[in-house]
């Protein structure tokens, strides 16, 4: 009776993505052991005006949610388009990863991926102009996130300005 | 062979013994693999894949004949849809070998043996069912399998069991005969008649005491909510007067008939259903979810009546693939999709009606309820012409049942249709639902458009929730959330208290120490006490007020803000509400500043719990209190009070866990020092004093235990008190007044005492000796008494 058909029922929701934080202090190892165990998610592609008390009500859809951590720009310390959603449980932000990842919050698709957990410092961008860094290179017009990506912005020229 | 001998030259040697050695496991992965995608879509028919596949098994019998036993035993257990796939399988395989197939047919008794020891009721189900189609694949004697039956069926003879546990038997005779009804009735008529007689038997005389409790609807019309049992018999009933011919099952062993019908068949062995023990625990009874008839899927194939085995063939079919592909919402939309034969039948209705079959499942869904909303929302992705307008059908027939609804699963319906509406933009024909303006406030389809309003606008603001209703919706739409500070400005200054509410803002907006602020409260007079006492230290609710009305208006920007401030000044509110009235005081306060943000009262409720500043019983104290008498019937109240519950039951969970811990380790480290049995004393001495602390350690968690399982009773006593209260007032003011007890209020009401029972049965079973004797004696009211006979009746 033990055999499982690990190979049918899979749960590829659950699963480890590709990305890993390039500024996590500890090496491949320690970080793959902390996601694999992980109760705190990174929120991606937020609108920047969906509120902490928006996601509170999405991601408790999964069960409770111990904090959120809206991230902000390192500049302006407003909000940026991203957050951490931290749980009491894994369990539940397997759920969220299977349920809410990839759903609609504020009209927008959200990603959620596993997160080695909150340090102070973490909340803020990292891309050059204080926002986050996918911000910096898009070159589409995205009036949730601030309009045109930081580089696109700098390369339209406005009226009567030379350009170098 | 030395392993030793790494730095060896003999790379060759290594790699060779490598592949050996990782063959098997290669060969095994592909029999698993080859065995469980057989049935899925391929290029060759299902017939011509079935026969290679027996024959690529027929030849690893001899080396990996274990292996393929272990793995048609799991796919027997688990992969119920696939059903036929692999008793045909199964039948080709004892065609060819039949050894193996009496020794599959012994392996598939002993796993039955250890589901049923194990529990695992849902899966021996299937098991059995297994069986019984192997008598269509001429694997199984038919006469034996009849034996069996009539063995499961004497269990309704047995005196002093559980109802459930005879009601599983019968339920796994009745819900095999869709497959082997036929072949039975052919070669045993006369005993199988006489078993469906003692079904009748049973079933008449069989107590239903539990149905009102666990049906979705409480009208009759348009679909009776019916118990399952009867259901399956009306369907098997119904199925032997079309003289048991069934066509919806894929019957792949059909085409094999000339090469099974020359197969020897085993006879099962007697198999006597293990005795009844204390620990069973049987699966609890069901209602029969239907929305649909024929009459509403317009075009198209008709959909099987609520009586046919179809039906039921169906329905089953489809729980079974949510319960193999939950976790995977995009592979089970496909599945659900591609189900086999969907173009005879109106596939798209009974997956809707078979998905709101279990979100509103009593007492819980089988999954949790958000699955539901995904797994729909990718069945309209799937199906974009089709599924959304089935799911608009569908919503629109709730919508006008509402009245009869249950309150809990009106609650599913709300959350689910709320989140489903804010990935589709909130566009609804609002416009349809206009008829629920007219009505009162308090009466079901009003409440519903509010309730739905307001969670959407927790999804995302206000101002959106204004634009996407039509302008005569404009009484039900949520208020502003906004907070309501009631030193604000100058015009107040005439209250007690305004003038220290000030300096305590200025206080903490300069940071002064916990020290100086309670200071600056000393100056707050208290209104509960005589002007020469001294005494100033009991419970001042004014101080509280001034205290927490400030604090939380500073704080009001967001939930962190809000938390921060609980958490800095916690010292300073723990103080001031030492005391039980000092708890409710800070609740009622809480809930005066932020009535219009019930999301944020929710989650300030769960911070005090979480940091014990308020405990359990004030939660549900406060709720049940007179001064929220006239939010009882609204949604988010019944949010916090059954999220205060789980609270408290984790609590009690998480300190039984670490007491287990402790005791395991004890256990352990007692064990070991038996094995090791050094004569060194040092070693013995230290391992006294590990022991010593351990147990002292054990006895500390024993008493943390009991005293949060002594909490946790007087929590639910506290609940069951309110309710048997407030419901027993209101029967009697009714009775005195001549007026129809049965108000939207009592309906609300009793329904919420229901789901206290329904959604925390786990919990409440350990204390159902003290409720009895303490609470639902047989002078409570029958209205309310009924409510607990029936919960009772669920595990008879």
């Amino acid at each position: 009776m033990s055999i499982k058909l690990n190979a049918l029922f899979s749960d590829s929701y659950v699963d480890v993505s590709q990305y890993r934080d390039q500024h996590f202090k500890g090496n491949r190892y320690e970080q793959e052991k902390l996601l694999k165990q992980a109760n705190t998610l990174y929120v991606g592609n937020l609108s920047f005006y969906t509120t902490e008390e928006q996601v509170y009500e999405l991601f408790s859809k999964s069960g409770d949610v111990k904090r959120i951590i809206i991230g902000l720009d390192k500049v302006k310390k407003t909000a940026c388009g991203f957050c951490f959603v931290e749980y009491y449980t894994r369990t539940d932000a397997e759920n969220a990863m299977r349920f809410v990842n990839g759903t609609r919050l504020d009209d927008r698709i959200i990603r959620t991926d596993w997160d080695a957990g909150f340090k102070e410092g973490r909340q803020y961008g990292r891309g050059k102009s204080g926002g986050q860094v996918r911000d910096e290179y898009r070159q589409d017009y995205d009036p949730a996130r601030g309009g045109y990506g930081k580089l696109a912005q700098l390369q339209r020229p406005p009226e009567g300005r030379n350009s170098f | 062979m030395s392993r030793r001998r790494h730095s060896d030259g003999d790379d060759g040697g290594q790699s060779h013994k490598r592949r050996r050695t990782s063959e098997p496991v290669e060969i095994e992965d592909r029999l698993e693999s080859l065995i469980c995608r057989v049935g899925e879509k391929s290029t060759s028919s299902l017939e011509s894949n079935l026969e290679g596949l027996a024959g690529v098994l027929e030849a690893d019998l001899p080396n990996y004949k274990n292996k393929i036993l272990r793995i048609l035993c799991a796919v027997a257990r688990l992969l119920p849809e696939k059903l036929t796939v692999y008793t045909t399988l199964v039948g080709l395989l004892n065609a060819r070998n039949y050894n193996f197939g009496g020794e599959f047919v012994e392996a598939m008794i002993r796993q039955l043996k250890e589901t049923l020891k194990a529990n695992l009721y849902t899966e021996a189900l299937y098991l059995v069912r297994f069986l019984c189609d192997l008598v269509n694949c001429h694997v199984i004697a038919a006469p034996s399998m009849v034996a069996m039956f009539e063995n499961f069926v004497s269990v309704t003879q047995e005196e002093d069991v559980p109802q459930v546990r005879s009601d599983w038997f019968v339920y796994a005779v009745l819900s095999s005969l869709p497959w082997v009804g036929k072949e039975l009735d052919e070669k045993k008529d006369v005993e199988m008649d006489r078993l469906l007689n003692q079904i009748d038997g049973y079933l008449k005389r069989r107590l239903k005491t539990h149905v009102p409790m666990l049906q979705v609807w409480t009208a009759e019309k348009p679909h009776p909510q019916e118990e399952y049992l009867d259901c399956l018999y009306a369907q098997i009933q119904k199925l032997k007067k079309d003289r048991w011919q069934e066509r919806h099952i894929l019957r792949p062993y059909i085409a094999f008939d000339s090469v099974l019908c020359e197969a020897l068949q085993h006879n099962l062995p007697p198999f006597t259903p293990p005795a009844h023990m204390p620990d069973c625990q049987y699966p609890v009874p069901r209602v029969i979810f239907r929305m649909f008839d024929y009459t509403d899927a317009p075009e198209g194939p008709v959909m099987p009546g609520s009586h046919s085995v179809e039906r039921f063939v169906i329905e089953d079919n489809l729980h079974n693939i949510i319960k193999s592909h939950w976790k995977e919402r995009k592979t089970c939309a496909a599945q659900l999709l591609s189900y086999p034969g969907k173009n005879k039948i109106p596939l798209n209705y009974h997956i809707v009606e078979v998905i709101f079959g279990e979100l509103f499942q009593l007492p819980c869904p089988p999954h949790i309820d958000v699955m539901y909303t995904t797994l729909l929302i990718e069945l309209c992705k799937l199906q974009p012409g089709s599924l959304p307008q089935v799911l608009a059908q569908a919503t629109e027939m709730m919508y006008v049942r509402l009245d009869s609804m249950n309150t809990i699963c009106i609650d599913r319906l709300l959350n689910w249709f709320s989140h489903h509406l804010s990935n589709f933009q909130f566009r609804w024909s609002w416009d349809d639902w206009v008829d629920c303006l007219a009505l009162d406030a308090d009466k079901p389809k009003p409440k519903f458009v509010k309730e739905v309003l307001e969670k959407c606008m927790r999804l995302s603001y206000h101002q959106r929730i204004v634009d996407i209703v039509p302008p005569t919706f404009s009484g039900l739409i949520p208020a502003d959330p906004i907070f309501f500070y009631k030193y604000q400005d100058e015009a107040n200054s005439a209250l007690p208290g305004y003038a220290v509410a000030i300096a305590v803002g200025n206080a903490i907006k300069n940071r002064a120490s916990n020290e100086e602020i309670l200071t600056v409260l000393k100056d707050v007079p208290n209104p509960n006490q005589e002007d020469d006492d001294d005494e100033g230290e009991g419970f001042n609710p004014l101080k509280i007020e001034v205290f927490l009305q400030t604090l939380l208006h500073l704080a009001a920007k967001s939930f962190s803000h809000s938390f921060s401030a609980l958490a800095k000044f916690h010292e300073i509110l723990k103080a001031l509400t030492d005391c039980d009235e000092g708890k409710l005081h800070i609740l009622r306060v809480v809930y005066e500043v932020w009535k219009n943000h019930p999301q944020m009262v929710s989650v300030l409720v769960d911070k005090l719990i979480r940091t014990q500043i308020v405990d359990c019983a004030a939660v549900a104290n406060w709720l049940f209190s007179p001064s929220m008498a006239h939010e009882f019937t609204r949604f988010y109240v019944w949010e916090i009070l059954h999220s205060t519950i789980r609270k408290m039951n984790k609590h009690v969970q998480k300190i039984q866990k670490e007491l287990e811990e402790a005791k395991d380790k004890l256990e352990r480290q007692q064990h070991k020092k038996q094995k090791d049995s050094g004569d060194e004393e040092d070693m013995e001495k230290n391992s006294e004093d590990e022991d010593g602390q351990l147990e002292e350690q054990i006895e500390r968690l024993q008493e943390k235990v009991e005293s949060a399982q002594s909490e946790q009773k007087n929590l639910f006593l506290v609940i069951f008190q309110r309710f048997i209260m407030m419901l027993t007032e209101h029967l009697v003011r009714c009775e005195t007044g001549s007026v129809d007890f049965s108000t939207p209020w009592y309906k609300n009401c009793i329904e919420r005492l229901q789901q206290i029972f329904l959604m925390h049965h786990v919990t409440i079973q350990q204390y159902m000796g003290t409720l009895e004797n303490l609470l639902f004696t047989a002078e409570l009211d029958h209205h309310i008494l009924a409510v607990y006979q029936q919960f009772c009746a669920l595990q008879l």
